[in-house]
């Protein structure tokens, strides 16, 4: 710990010395024991993953990403987040800009209400939605009479998305704007700009580099969620499987090198995750000043 | 404020209201309805069977116990990350937010590659007697994996904008390490720890597929609640069992939640009264 700035320097020296090397002891003790928990714990699984994936050379690495069915699933993880992101960057947007600029009764509410994705077990989100459009649902009567259907099929898995990646865009833009008041747009009315135009040239470039941080991390969600495309998916391997759920079947699957396979499909999915990880890191290293956290703060 | 001036009310708040009515409280009604109507012989059917019983306990059970571990590995490590410089400080850092951006399923396979008994970190534990994969210990370490980021992600900007001055009155003031530590910072960190505590245990009760690969999901050991979920809709048929398991899921997340926002406010009051 630094001297205060009221002793002079032979005191420091005389007050310091005896702790100095416990303190470094202890600091480097702490440190170690850090070190030891993030690779061990955060690591050590991430690079077993590439490890397995590879343990039976380039070949099985090649034929697991070549398999019809795989790569159905990653069609379909692309097309389920291509749905899912762009819908929660429209909610995002909306939500921010309605509890950023007005007052209204209920507004904490609706605050706790957009965060309640984030709590509920993924499970359950897939759960709620069986119980509304499965053949035992709310609508799942109406929808079989007009040969409609959402749980077992597409539709299903882009709902389930939806609501588990749902706060991200949100979440960021909400403290960031907050933050920001709403005097700039304000000014722009006074001056006669129509609402898209204050959108766009006004409140767009402040927020841009926020959006992007939500977006990224409501992407890596939607293609990486499990547990509530898991319920409502069915398993029909090519049609209903995400790219986990196809890592998940692959894995449970029984041929001798299914294990292998898995990883393989798996090494896709953990490389999205460095590169969302390398992204995020270089947006909080240039734009952390237009980052939510920097509001928080 | 801006009411009056700033145009967009309408279509935003309707966009808001309307996306939140159909995928959030419409699927929740559906789930209270359903779980309601099921009365309360199905209720007390299955929540006593000693099966389920079991899954409640070590689902609740073992998050709570994981989330403890957490909040001090997680009090370790937000500490060492914001304290000290060293090599490499920056990757582990960055490494923090894995178990976040992981894929569940990735997570709960990798997992299992390590503790396997004939894994790379099972290995060295059975010698030792230590067995990790399809035991509570595996169920137990992997909700500690998932909940770890929440304690250093709430802990790391509080500690940051604490500086050094409490610690260095009390040092001028002669209180030792363990003085400051216990007497000073403790104190001022109590509401954050709690926020971090809530977080990780809200996210290890109800996590899925980093568990169930470790767990072996064996009956009556290792099986937790949102397994048996996914067992009673896979099995077709009534959707009511299932309800009443997602019913209870949710009125603990639904607690947590409150609980968070309460202890976060109550966590911004505390700072800004110290």
């Amino acid at each position: 710990m630094a001297p205060g700035p009221l002793m002079d320097g032979t005191h420091f020296m005389v007050a310091r010395r005896p702790a100095s090397w416990g303190a470094t002891a202890l600091r480097w003790l702490l440190i170690g024991a850090a070190m030891l928990c993030i690779g061990g714990l955060l690591l050590l699984p991430l690079l077993a993953v590439f490890i397995e994936a590879l343990s039976r050379g380039w070949t099985v690495f090649a034929v697991a990403l070549a398999d019809p069915d795989a790569q159905a699933a990653v069609r379909l993880t692309l097309t389920v987040a291509a749905i899912a992101v762009p819908a929660n960057m429209l909610f995002g947007l909306a939500a921010a800009w309605s509890i950023a600029h007005y007052q209204f009764r209920g507004k904490s509410w609706l605050n706790a209400l957009i965060d309640l994705p984030f709590a509920v077990s993924p499970v359950v989100a897939g759960l709620i939605y069986v119980l509304v459009y499965g053949s035992y649902g709310w609508f799942g009567g109406w929808l079989e009479a007009h040969g409609l259907r959402v749980i077992f099929a597409v539709p299903g898995l882009v709902l389930a998305t939806m609501f588990v990646s749902m706060p991200f865009v949100a979440r960021e833009l909400i403290p960031l704007m907050q933050a920001q008041g709403s005097e700039e747009e304000a000014a722009a009315r006074t001056l006669g700009a129509g609402g898209w135009q204050i959108f766009f040239r006004i409140t767009l470039p402040k927020i841009r580099w926020a959006l992007l941080y939500g977006v990224l991390l409501c992407n890596a969600r939607s293609m990486g969620e499990f547990g509530a495309v898991s319920v409502v998916s069915g398993h029909l391997p090519g049609l209903t499987n995400t790219l986990p759920l196809q890592v998940d079947q692959v894995y449970n699957g029984g041929r001798s090198d299914a294990i292998t396979s898995a990883f393989a499909l798996a090494s896709l999915l953990a490389l999205l995750t460095l590169v969302t990880l390398l992204i995020k890191r270089l947006l909080e290293w240039r734009h952390g000043d237009a980052l939510a956290r920097s509001a928080r703060q | 404020m801006a009411r009056k001036t700033l145009p967009g009310f309408g279509l935003s708040m309707g966009i808001t209201v309307a996306w939140l009515s159909a995928l959030v409280l419409l699927p929740l009604a559906a789930l209270a309805w359903k779980a309601a109507a099921q009365g309360p012989a199905a209720w007390a059917a299955q929540i006593l069977s000693r099966r389920t019983a079991h899954a409640l306990l070590l689902s609740f059970g073992g998050a709570t116990l994981a989330a403890l571990i957490d909040t001090l590995l997680g009090l370790l490590l937000a500490w060492v990350l914001v304290r000290y410089r060293f090599p490499t400080r920056r990757l582990c850092d960055a490494l923090i937010d894995l178990p976040f951006a992981l894929p569940t399923a990735v997570a709960g396979i990798a997992l299992t590659a390590l503790y396997a008994p004939n894994g790379w970190i099972g290995r060295l534990l059975k010698p030792l007697g230590v067995q990790v994969a399809y035991t509570q210990l595996g169920v137990l370490l992997a909700m500690v994996f998932v909940g770890l980021p929440f304690v250093v992600r709430t802990l790391q900007p509080v500690l940051e904008s604490l500086g050094h001055e409490v610690e260095e009155a009390a040092y001028t003031l002669g209180a030792s390490r363990w003085q400051r530590f216990r007497r000073v910072l403790l104190p001022l960190l109590t509401p954050t720890l709690l926020t971090g505590f809530a977080l990780a245990l809200a996210r290890a009760a109800g996590e899925y597929g980093s568990v169930i690969y470790l767990s072996g999901n064996l009956p009556m050991r290792t099986e937790i609640v949102p397994l048996l979920i996914v067992q009673q809709i896979d099995s077709g048929g009534d959707t009511g069992p299932a309800a009443v398991l997602g019913a209870l899921m949710l009125v603990f997340s639904l607690l947590a939640l409150l609980l968070i926002h309460r202890l976060q406010a109550w966590s911004s009051r505390w700072r800004q009264a110290h």
